[in-house]
């Protein structure tokens, strides 16, 4: 039991960075022999290699009708490769203590590798074979499917799947940021091997890869390694262009019947994208007002002063073509209206009257002295340069950050906070929320 | 899976290089690692790790769940959160708004055997964070102002951890019937009813009686030298007062279980059917020497990931599951639990699986695990403490963790040597004599389609 619980089912959110640890870390661009450019930490403390890398183009390249197709392929890729079979490949990792990871997002395929530095070499050998030469066995892909479909059919009485999913595929409908990458009952069964294959030789490409990696390593080591894994692969990627979009449905209420005694509401709007101007302003007054602190206002009003939920807070999520902000609550049934009047109502007094002096000082020291504990190991650091990279920070972003905060006015703040909050929210509540129906038209 | 790690950061060179080697050579790691009390009873753990200017700072007391009266359930966990509602001196709210202003972090956490609350800091601000622990070690405020919202606050957290949750449901019935004495069996966030119930003084009372500098350890994670927290310490903990009638931990305990038990929850919510089980098992603090690292040993290779034998035999070869697996945690103050699961394939019933399961158990049970599966077993156990270190916040709570059930530094400093001599005699044996069906409890959660099914909740 902890006293807080920060939402899980929201989009991870990379954090902003730049502090005092942030100027002792030396980020180093390396190009590989064969011409793959990567950033490098040298960490020496530790006889350990993490390796965080991105291809271009996740969930977004399933076919509609096929979603969940690139989530399907990256929990197979370990399941035999090259001429490895599925139990060899495992016993492998495991022999080697290797931990590699696959994930897949709406914008990227997502990987991690965490190696002992003896055995390196191996590491990347099968990281290689997983990317180039996976098998895609049939019976491999029956138990991995009946996997992702149980976990499916167990969402279908979830509540916070059941609020999300329907949040999302609302906000954005007939756009694959409408649809979850896990896919769905439907569409999981009609996914076949040359599917996956096809996502595979259309994603997996040295053009548009990200690479970071941190560890006790040089640049001449770290650049064979990376080519030992990546250089094999086909120059070019073949994606699918995903067009531009904005949350719809705002000023809608939906809510979904289920029997449980909580109800779990997801509420959000249009949020900034990444490269906009006024995005570490919105940052700053999001944290503000629901920031997963024990200092927003939404915390204050909603847990502290009335007991209504556990925990309530909203992070601004942004994606290549589309941004939006998205919070989520719980709360017993008799009290779900209560609690999302003061979630509406906090949101518009800051969107009329922004932060206090006060609070945006506050926020300010916070986000900048927070940075250094979110680069504590080595993993998290790999992590959060890939994402500077794919948000196209620059790799002196770390140390302009605290400086970016520091920029922002108290005018600044407010408008953003009224660009931010004036737009009108798409809530979903699953539950039976007692005095609350769905309202608004699409 | 409880998280297993080794010493301090600075040995992490050290036990790679013995993990490198193929024959797994014990390798004592000598880590700096600093444990002395203070005047007033208060022990203190320094784990340096200097790769960072920042601090994990813990202080952990030795109360839980386990320790609360008949009656009043989540009462350990509610003081808790009230722990965060101020004193004379800093008043709701100041404290964290002092650790949120340097960028820190902060929180907390209850279980059956202890109570701990921890912050994140720059380095330079440990100091800070001392005073303000050791104000509210004795220095707590209450009044119903700000009791009872919270109180609303841990029912919320009840529905959304447990009663939203029919995974969370069958957990609690099935702890319910592991134990028929000891208080390990009632939920950590408590019954609602009793929870409904908990007031101001309750939470004085339980207060009073167990927050103390002589019942309570600090741990410190980062980037200190322990001489210097020592200063530090002695300059703000070192002023509170022992507590002179704090009485040694001594709960109900179990008797011999003797029946096999078996439960069955339906939920109308249940959409994928699981099967559950946990037996009665020692923990490191209750077991002869070297038994608990033989339950860890047993539970990697009969159910962690994809090469145990769990999953190969239930997931892979027949198949009859989509997922099975086991655990096993060592740190519990009195008995612990040993747990295996499955979540069946569709079309096999759960009494199937549940047999087959058993018979993968019988098998370890008849002729043991191979010498291969014990060598990679202990190979990528030891390898999960090497990773663990590169984690402050893993280092600290797994050294609190273990001083809260009776463990010492020094125990878990040689961890990794009691887990190289484990054979795989001993693995057997643990098999042979704990999985026994009648010191177990095995659940089905399953969907309820009773027409009244849509009142129950």
């Amino acid at each position: 039991m902890t006293r807080f619980l920060a939402a899980a089912a929201l989009a991870a959110l990379a954090l902003l960075a730049g502090a005092s640890a942030a100027s002792a870390m030396q980020i180093e661009k390396i190009v590989s022999p064969s011409g793959i450019e990567a950033w490098l930490v040298r960490e020496q403390s530790a006889p350990l290699v993490a390796l965080n890398f991105a291809f271009h183009g996740g969930s977004t390249q399933d076919e509609p009708e096929k979603s969940g197709t690139a989530n399907l392929a990256a929990d197979l890729l370990d399941e035999g490769a090259g001429d490895l079979d599925g139990k060899t490949y495992h016993e492998r990792l495991e022999n080697h203590a290797i931990e590699l990871g696959f994930q897949v997002v709406r914008d990227y395929f997502h990987g991690s590798l965490r190696t002992l530095n003896e055995h390196r070499d191996e590491a990347f050998d099968l990281l290689r074979l997983a990317l180039s030469a996976p098998h895609f066995d049939a019976d491999a892909i029956e138990r991995v499917r009946g996997q992702v479909m149980s976990s499916l059919q167990r969402e279908t009485t979830s509540p916070n799947s059941l609020a999300s999913n329907r949040w999302w595929e609302t906000a954005f409908p007939g756009h694959p940021y409408g649809r979850e990458s896990k896919g769905v009952l439907e569409t999981v069964p009609r996914i076949t091997a040359d599917d996956m294959r096809d996502y595979v030789r259309r994603a997996f490409a040295r053009n548009e890869l990200t690479i970071s990696i941190v560890g006790d390593i040089d640049a001449k080591t770290a650049g064979a390694l990376i080519d030992r894994a990546f250089a094999g692969l086909p120059a070019k990627n073949d994606l699918k262009p995903v067009a531009n979009a904005s949350p719809s449905g705002l000023g809608r209420r939906i809510v979904i019947n289920l029997d449980v005694p909580q109800a779990v509401v997801n509420f959000g709007g249009q949020g900034l994208a990444r490269n906009d101007p006024d995005f570490i302003a919105g940052y700053i007054v999001n944290h503000i007002l629901a920031g997963g602190t024990f200092s927003s206002r939404l915390y204050k009003e909603v847990r502290e002063k009335r007991g209504l939920a556990y925990g309530v807070s909203d992070s601004l999520v942004w994606f290549r073509r589309a941004a939006v902000l998205i919070g989520t609550t719980a709360t017993r049934a008799d009290r779900t209206a209560d609690a999302l009047g003061i979630v509406e109502a906090e949101t518009k007094r800051m969107a009329a009257n922004g932060p206090t002096a006060d609070e945006l000082a506050a926020a300010k020291s916070f986000l900048k002295g927070s940075y250094a504990l979110s680069l504590d190991t080595s993993g998290k650091i790999a992590a959060q340069l890939t994402q500077i990279q794919i948000d196209n920070l620059g790799i002196d972003y770390i140390e302009r950050r605290g400086g970016l905060i520091d920029a922002v006015s108290i005018e600044d703040a407010r408008r953003v906070a009224k660009r931010l909050y004036s737009g009108g929210m798409l809530v979903t509540v699953a539950g039976r929320p007692i005095g609350l129906t769905s309202s608004g038209t699409e | 899976m409880p998280l297993k790690r080794i010493n301090s950061a600075a040995a992490i060179a050290v036990l790679a290089a013995a993990l490198a080697t193929p024959s797994l050579a014990a390798e004592p790691a000598g880590a700096p690692v600093a444990d002395f009390t203070l005047a007033n009873g208060l022990e203190l753990v320094v784990i340096p790790d200097h790769r960072a200017p920042v601090v994990t700072h813990m202080i952990w007391y030795k109360v839980g769940a386990a320790d609360e009266t008949a009656g009043k359930s989540g009462l350990a966990h509610f003081l808790e959160h009230l722990m965060f509602k101020g004193t004379a001196k800093n008043p709701t709210g100041h404290f964290s708004q002092v650790v949120a202003s340097v960028g820190g972090q902060e929180n907390a956490f209850t279980t059956n055997d202890y109570t701990a609350f921890y912050q994140r800091v720059p380095s330079e601000k440990l100091k800070t964070a001392m005073e303000f622990e050791a104000d509210r070690m004795t220095g707590l405020q209450l009044t119903d102002q700000v009791v009872l919202p919270e109180r609303d606050v841990i029912l919320e957290e009840q529905n959304q951890r447990v009663a939203n949750n029919p995974r969370a449901r069958l957990g609690e019935q099935i702890d319910a019937a592991l134990f028929l004495n000891h208080p390990y069996g009632k939920p950590v966030i408590g019954w609602r009813h009793e929870m409904e119930q908990l007031s101001r003084d309750d939470a004085i009372g339980f207060y009073r009686r167990f927050y103390a500098p002589n019942d309570a350890v600090v741990v410190i994670a980062g980037d200190v030298e322990p001489e210097t927290a020592r200063k530090l310490a002695e300059e703000t903990y070192g002023k509170v007062a022992r507590h002179n009638n704090i009485l040694p931990r001594q709960r109900p305990q179990e008797p011999p279980p003797v029946a096999v038990r078996s439960l069955t929850l339906a939920d109308p919510r249940v959409e994928q059917p699981v099967m559950q089980r946990a037996y009665l098992v020692p923990s490191f603090h209750t077991a002869k020497p070297g038994q608990s690292e033989a339950i860890e040993v047993l539970a990697h290779i009969l159910g962690s990931g994809s090469n145990s034998r769990l999953y190969r035999a239930l997931v892979v070869d027949k198949p009859v599951a989509v997922m099975a697996g086991a655990s096993y945690d060592s740190f519990a103050f009195d008995m612990s639990k040993f747990g295996v699961f499955g979540v069946p394939h569709p079309g096999v019933s759960l009494p199937q699986l549940e047999t087959e399961t058993d018979t993968v158990i019988a098998n370890v049970i008849a002729h043991g695990v191979s010498a291969e599966e014990l060598e990679r077993a202990k190979f990528r156990m030891i390898a999960d403490a090497v990773y663990a270190q590169d984690n402050q916040v893993s280092m600290a709570r797994w050294y609190g963790s273990a001083i809260m059930t009776g463990a010492t530094v020094n125990d878990v400093r040689h961890w990794p040597d009691r887990i190289r001599e484990v054979t795989v005699e001993q693995v057997q044996d643990a098999a042979r004599q704990w999985l026994d069906k009648q010191r177990s409890v095995t659940g089905y959660l399953i969907k309820d389609v009773s027409p009244q099914a849509e009142k129950k909740s």
